[in-house]
C-alpha cells in the first residue's frame, strides 16, 4: 500500500459511508495540536487501528506526550523496517513457487517485476529506506498507536525511548544489531542476541540468508509424489498440486479462481 | 559445665573478629554469580549474570541469544501457510496459540473471515493450549521453591490436555493446525465428551494445587512480598498477561479486543490480584486455568455447525498492506505486525512475543533482592526461552 492511496487525516474528514472513529480521530487531533509540524502523516482505520508518522526530532516528544497526557502507559514493541526490496530478488524462491507466481501474474495481468524495483513504503508513508516503528497501548480504553519515524540512510540514528518507556531498552538493542540503527542516549547499546564479534545487520534486506543459498527450498507444495502417482511429464506446478491434495492446501475447496 | 579460661575467652573473641572481618571483606569485594545458561529455573538457555553484595543482588543482567533462530528473517522467505510451522516453535508449551495471531493478521489483510465453527474450534484449541501451558507453570513454580509433588501432578494432568490436542491436530506440541480462512480439519468423533472429561480433571488438578501449594506455609513465605511490580512500571516495561493482572491492571485482550476469537460471546471473568508479588502471579494463573476450563466447556456446548474453511484461493497471496493483531496468549500478549507487498511471502513480520517484554523487567526487579529470591522471581514471571529468543 503506497502512501498516496491511503486516506490521511490531515483534513479530519472521512467518507460519509465509512464509519467515523471519534476516539482515534480525537487522538490524532491532540497529537497534531501538541506536535505541530512534527506530525507528518496519520492514518486511521475506523474501529481498528491508528498509525502516526512523526518527524525524527519529535520522536521522543511523541512518546512523552502519549505516555503522560494521552494515557498510553503500555509499551508494546519497537522495531525497524527496511523498505529497500531485496537485491537478491526472488532468486531464493523455489522454482515451483516462481512458476506458480508467473501463472497468477499472467491471469491478473499485472507486472510484479516493476513493483519490485522501487522502494514502496507502507501505511502512513515514508521517504527513507529505513523506518523505526513502535507501538504503545492505552490499556484502559483498549486503543493502540503505531508510531513511525523515517531514518535517513546518511545518519542512521534516532533518539532513544528508554527514558520514557524503560521497556524499550531491549527492543532498541535488538533493532540496533538487526538493522544498524543507532539510538542516541541509550544507556547501553550492545548486542542482545548476536555474539559480540558478529558482522552485519541480519534483518536488512541486503543481508543474504545463507542457509537458503546453501540448500534450495523445495517450494510451496509438497513436491514428493504420492506412492501411487507417477510423474507424467506435466508442468511442475500441476504435478505438485496433485501431490499436495492430501496436504494443507488441498483442503481449500475454493480453487484458484 | 566447665569454667572458661581467659585464654579460651581470648581465642573466642579472636575467632569472632576474624569471622567479622571475612564478612566485611566479602561485602566490600562483591561477587559475580553466573546462573545458567542451563539452569532449571530458566526453561531453556537463559543466562543471568548477577553481581552480589553478600547475599544481595546489586545488578542482574540477563544474557540471551543462545536459542535465537531468526524467525523474523526466516518468515521473509516462507509463504504465508508455511509460517505457522515456524511460529509454532516460539512458545513451545502452548504452540497453537502462537499460530492464531499470525493467521488472524493474514486474514485481516486478505479480508477473509473464518466460518463460525472454525472460529469456535480455534478458540477451544487456543484455550486448551493455555491450560496445557499454565498447568505446567503451576507445577514448575512449586518445584522451583522446593516442592516436587506438584511438578509430577502437573506433568501427569497436562497429559489429558495434550491428548485432546493430539486427537484433533495429530501433534502434541506442534499442531500446525490453523489455516488462513479456517482450520485444517474438523473435530474427531467423541472428542467433545472426552474433552469435557479432561476439563473436569483439570479443575480437579486446580483444586489439588490450591490445597498443595497455596496453603503451604513455605510457599507463601518464599513468594509473598517477593518481586513486587507496581502497575505503572510493569506497563512501561510492556508486561502483559497474568504478570500485569497480578499487579491489579484489569486488562485482558480476550475481553477488551476480541478480534477473530469468540471470547466475547462467553461468560467468564478476568482475574486480577492487587499485590503484584510472586504469590499473586501464581494465584492469578491458577484462576485463569480454571476459568479457561469453564470457557472450553461453554464453547463445546455451544459449538455451531457449518463448514470449517472459508473460500480462499489455493495459492495464497496476501494483498499489500500492514496489520497488527495481538491475542492474549498463555504467556501474555503476543502480536504479529505483518507487512505485505502482495506476494506469496510476507515482506516483514515483527513478532511481538510476550516473554521478551516480560523478562525485560528482570534487571529492574532483581536489583536488591536476595539470591534465593532470584529463583522465585524468575519462576513467577514465567517465560519460555523460545518466546524470548524467537
Amino acid at each position: 500500500m503506497s502512501s498516496t492511496d491511503t486516506p490521511t487525516d490531515d483534513s479530519q474528514t472521512e467518507d460519509a459511508a465509512a464509519p467515523i472513529d471519534n476516539a482515534r480521530n480525537d487522538l490524532v487531533a491532540r497529537l497534531t495540536a501538541h506536535l505541530g509540524d512534527g506530525l507528518i502523516e496519520s492514518h486511521v482505520t475506523p474501529g481498528d487501528d491508528l498509525w502516526v508518522r512523526v518527524a525524527r526530532d519529535s520522536w521522543v516528544e511523541a512518546a512523552e506526550f502519549s505516555r503522560t497526557d494521552l494515557g498510553f502507559a503500555y509499551f508494546s514493541f519497537l522495531s525497524g523496517i527496511d523498505w529497500m526490496p531485496s537485491p537478491f530478488g526472488r532468486d531464493m524462491d523455489a522454482q515451483v513457487d516462481l512458476q506458480l507466481e508467473a501463472d497468477e501474474t499472467d491471469e491478473a495481468g499485472t507486472d510484479k517485476d516493476d513493483a519490485n524495483d522501487t522502494v514502496e513504503s507502507g501505511v502512513a508513508g515514508g521517504d527513507t529506506r529505513f523506518q523505526v516503528f513502535a507501538r504503545v497501548n492505552d490499556v484502559v480504553n483498549g486503543l493502540g498507536i503505531t508510531f513511525k519515524v523515517d531514518v535517513p540512510t546518511s545518519d542512521l540514528s534516532v533518539a532513544s525511548w528508554v527514558g520514557i518507556y524503560p521497556g524499550a531498552d531491549w527492543h532498541e538493542r535488538e533493532c540496533w544489531e538487526m538493522f544498524g540503527i543507532t539510538f542516541t542516549d541509550h544507556p547501553g547499546l550492545r548486542h542482545l542476541y548476536l555474539p559480540g564479534e558478529f558482522e552485519g545487520n541480519p534483518l536488512r534486506k541486503d543481508y543474504p540468508l545463507l542457509a537458503r543459498r546453501m540448500k534450495p527450498w523445495p517450494g510451496i507444495v509438497d513436491v514428493e509424489q504420492m506412492p501411487e502417482q507417477e510423474p507424467d511429464g506435466d508442468m511442475p506446478a500441476a504435478d505438485s498440486a496433485e501431490a499436495g491434495d492430501n496436504n494443507e492446501a488441498g483442503d481449500n475447496s475454493g480453487g484458484d479462481a | 559445665m566447665t569454667a572458661i579460661s581467659d585464654r579460651e575467652k581470648l581465642s573466642y573473641i579472636a575467632a569472632q573478629a576474624a569471622d567479622a572481618r571475612i564478612n566485611l571483606e566479602l561485602e566490600t569485594e562483591g561477587m559475580t554469580l553466573n546462573l545458567g545458561p542451563q539452569h532449571p529455573a530458566t526453561h531453556g538457555t537463559l543466562r543471568i549474570i548477577a553481581r552480589l553484595d553478600g547475599e544481595q543482588v546489586i545488578s542482574a543482567d540477563p544474557v540471551m541469544g543462545y536459542m535465537h533462530r531468526g524467525y523474523e528473517k526466516l518468515t521473509e522467505v516462507r509463504t504465508y501457510p508455511q509460517v505457522t510451522a515456524l511460529v509454532n516453535r516460539i512458545d513451545w508449551v502452548g504452540s497453537f496459540a502462537n499460530e492464531v495471531p499470525f493467521i488472524l493478521a493474514a486474514e485481516k489483510l486478505m479480508d477473509v473471515e473464518a466460518p463460525p465453527r472454525a472460529q469456535w474450534i480455534r478458540t477451544v484449541l487456543f484455550e486448551l493450549s493455555r491450560v496445557a501451558n499454565i498447568s505446567l507453570f503451576l507445577g514448575d513454580m512449586a518445584l522451583q521453591l522446593g516442592a516436587t509433588t506438584p511438578a509430577f501432578f502437573a506433568f501427569r494432568d497436562r497429559e489429558h490436555v495434550l491428548n485432546q490436542i493430539e486427537a484433533v491436530t495429530g501433534g502434541r506440541f506442534h499442531p500446525n493446525f490453523d489455516r488462513i480462512g479456517g482450520l485444517k480439519d474438523d473435530l474427531p468423533a467423541g472428542w467433545i465428551t472426552e474433552t469435557k472429561r479432561a476439563m473436569r480433571k483439570m479443575r480437579q488438578f486446580c483444586n489439588e494445587m490450591e490445597q498443595l501449594v497455596l496453603g503451604n506455609e513455605i510457599f507463601a513465605a518464599r513468594s509473598r512480598g517477593i518481586g513486587i511490580i507496581p502497575a505503572d512500571i510493569g506497563l512501561s516495561y510492556g508486561l502483559s498477561g497474568a504478570n500485569i493482572r497480578a499487579s491489579g491492571v484489569d486488562w485482558d485482550t480476550r475481553r477488551d479486543n476480541p478480534c477473530g476469537l469468540v471470547h466475547g460471546e462467553l461468560d467468564w471473568k478476568v482475574w486480577t490480584h492487587p499485590d503484584g508479588d510472586s504469590f499473586a502471579r501464581f494465584w492469578v494463573r491458577l484462576q485463569e486455568v480454571r476459568e479457561s476450563t469453564k470457557m472450553i466447556d461453554q464453547m463445546l456446548d455451544g459449538l455451531p455447525s457449518g463448514p470449517i474453511m472459508a473460500k480462499v484461493p489455493r495459492i495464497i497471496k496476501v494483498p499489500a498492506g500492514e496489520a497488527y493483531v495481538e491475542t492474549e496468549n498463555p504467556l501474555g500478549v503476543m502480536g504479529y505486525y505483518v507487512i505485505s507487498k502482495g506476494e506469496l511471502v510476507p515482506y516483514r513480520v515483527k513478532i511481538r512475543s510476550a516473554s521478551f517484554s516480560n523478562i525485560s523487567i528482570a534487571p529492574w526487579l532483581l536489583k536488591g533482592v536476595y539470591v534465593p529470591d532470584i529463583i522465585t522471581i524468575l519462576a513467577s514471571l514465567y517465560f519460555i526461552l523460545g518466546d524470548i529468543d524467537r
